[in-house]
């Protein structure tokens, strides 16, 4: 049995996520979901970087913002990255300028956007997570978003030191940073074992903790 | 808690990653705050920062340089997207002053007057990232071994034409193509030709494309345009004249943004650029004195 995933391609560093995605035991095909047909399609949704007020726009320009919504309470598995996080946030801190994407507000935190800096303040850090064990993931951060809160029933799956920077709650899973652009496939193994997608290898990430 | 590693800014991955965030998006030009404001709206990606755009540098002649730092300042205050402005080819100082400002990313331009005509911008010394303008896969490979993180063709920019934007991706592509049967000896034959790294040549034979993004730009000036160009393989789109000098601004920049996402839907083409007004009057290259020709600049 494999199975199908989807990246939602309206902008952003999809085929670094399908790229990495394709290189998953496991994964048979990697959809890019452009239309709320494509959706119905998919196991589990990959939202890539990228930037959040185009994508919010696009949501509503191509209708997608209400069936993407119904899929996710339906359980669809969803893995966020950065822009996409942002998208899936229940509540975005105004910016002091310029416009602010209306987010889905799925994942009970509140987020500021570019938190960290402009450009030339993007970072990269070697992180620990406890589902992969002693070996560290090289997280990417690009003008990332900072996470301010999360609600009760968000589990923190690492921090920067100060704050979170991957987060669960339930099947939906939001980062702050690009495991997409350090080639690692790691995080994204480990989302699709611990939401049931693919099944655990013994030994591997998937003998982490069971997803809230 | 396990102490966390010193976070490390300025790398390739970095640099590369951020003009990965740009994909299928549009990247439009703008000379003021309110442009910059239409520009957010109407989903682009990021904005270009300029003093005036391509088709005014054209007609207003003389020497085209960076943008007032202030206007640069009050569109970076305006926007929440990244803010990208240009420099001249090779000209360091114009260079330091944008990165020191935070703009997100510089683009060592063509389009303004080149300051050093031996060098381009040395841009592994510096935190920000940069894009550059190419005709050839040797003018790409350069400018990357050089550190851009990004390509884009150089088109030929304020002429609303976009037969030189075509022109490049087509190049740019089939010498990739043309790399995949090439002997050894032949490669670095090219490489040497071309002043390139060998490496370089081997790694792009391998992943069949440029190792950065490429996006098309020069000339785009409707809907049709840029799927035109996504069509051919581009990334991304850059439109500069194209949208401040078409009759409706607002609606020329959001129907392009939509084209660039479904450029293979014609049904959803014909829809978003029905009824947009006049777009820019245009150019044709060949009425273009040679030197009038922005892209022969390197």
């Amino acid at each position: 049995m494999s199975a199908t995933v989807g990246v939602l391609a309206l902008q952003g560093d999809v085929p670094e996520h399908r790229d990495l995605l394709v290189r998953v035991p496991g994964i048979g095909s990697v959809l890019e979901v452009r239309t709320p047909e494509h959706l119905e399609r998919v196991g589990a949704l990959f939202l890539p970087g990228g930037e959040s007020t185009t994508v919010s726009r696009l949501l509503d320009e191509f209708q997608l913002r209400e069936p993407l919504l119904r899929r996710l309470r339906e359980g669809l598995p969803a893995f966020a990255t950065c822009a996409g996080l942002i998208t899936l946030a229940k509540e975005i801190e105004p910016s002091p300028h310029g416009r602010d994407p209306s987010p889905l507000g799925i994942l009970d935190v509140r987020v500021r956007r570019n938190d960290y800096g402009r450009q030339v303040d993007s970072f990269e850090l070697p992180l620990r997570f406890p589902g992969l064990g002693e070996a560290e993931f090289l997280a990417v951060f690009i003008r990332a978003p900072r996470i301010l809160r999360t609600g009760p029933r968000v589990e923190v799956l690492a921090t920067d030191g100060k704050s979170p920077v991957a987060v669960r709650e339930g099947r939906i899973w939001g980062l702050t940073f690009h495991p997409e652009l350090a080639g690692d496939i790691r995080l994204h193994r480990w989302f699709l074992e611990s939401t049931g997608v693919l099944p655990s290898a013994p030994g591997v990430a998937g003998a982490s903790p069971r997803a809230g | 808690m396990t102490e966390l590693a010193t976070p490390r800014v300025g790398t390739e991955r970095l640099k590369r990653g951020f003009a990965r965030m740009q994909q299928g998006g549009v990247i439009m030009d703008v000379t003021t705050a309110e442009q910059a404001s239409i520009a957010e709206a109407a989903g682009a990606v990021a904005v270009m920062a300029l003093e005036r755009v391509p088709a005014d540098i054209r007609a207003a002649g003389g020497v085209a340089r960076m943008a007032d730092p202030l206007k640069v300042r009050e569109i970076m205050d305006r926007v929440s997207i990244p803010v990208m402005a240009k420099c001249r080819i090779g000209h360091t100082a114009e260079a330091r002053i944008l990165e020191s400002m935070g703009v997100d990313m510089i683009d060592e331009s063509e389009v303004l007057t080149p300051a050093d005509p031996f060098h381009h911008v040395d841009k592994k010394l510096f935190q920000v990232p940069f894009v550059c303008g190419a005709r050839d896969l040797g003018e790409a490979l350069r400018r990357i071994a050089e550190g851009a993180a990004m390509i884009r063709t150089k088109g030929e920019a304020g002429t609303g034409n976009v037969v030189e934007a075509v022109r490049h991706l087509r190049q740019i592509q089939s010498q990739i193509d043309s790399l995949a049967n090439m002997t050894p000896a032949r490669l670095s034959e090219f490489a040497r030709e071309t002043r390139v790294p060998l490496e370089l040549v081997e790694e792009v034979r391998t992943l069949k494309r440029l190792p950065v993004v490429n996006f098309a730009a020069g000339g785009i000036a409707t809907p049709a345009d840029a799927a035109l160009c996504r069509l051919l393989g581009a990334d991304g789109v850059f439109v500069g004249s194209g949208i401040f000098k078409a009759q409706n601004p607002a609606k020329v920049a959001s129907a392009i943004v939509e084209a660039s996402l479904h450029y293979t839907d014609a049904a959803l083409l014909a829809r978003v650029s029905s009824g947009l007004g006049e777009p820019m009057r245009g150019i044709e290259i060949s009425t273009i004195p040679p030197g009038e020709l922005l892209q022969v600049r390197e």
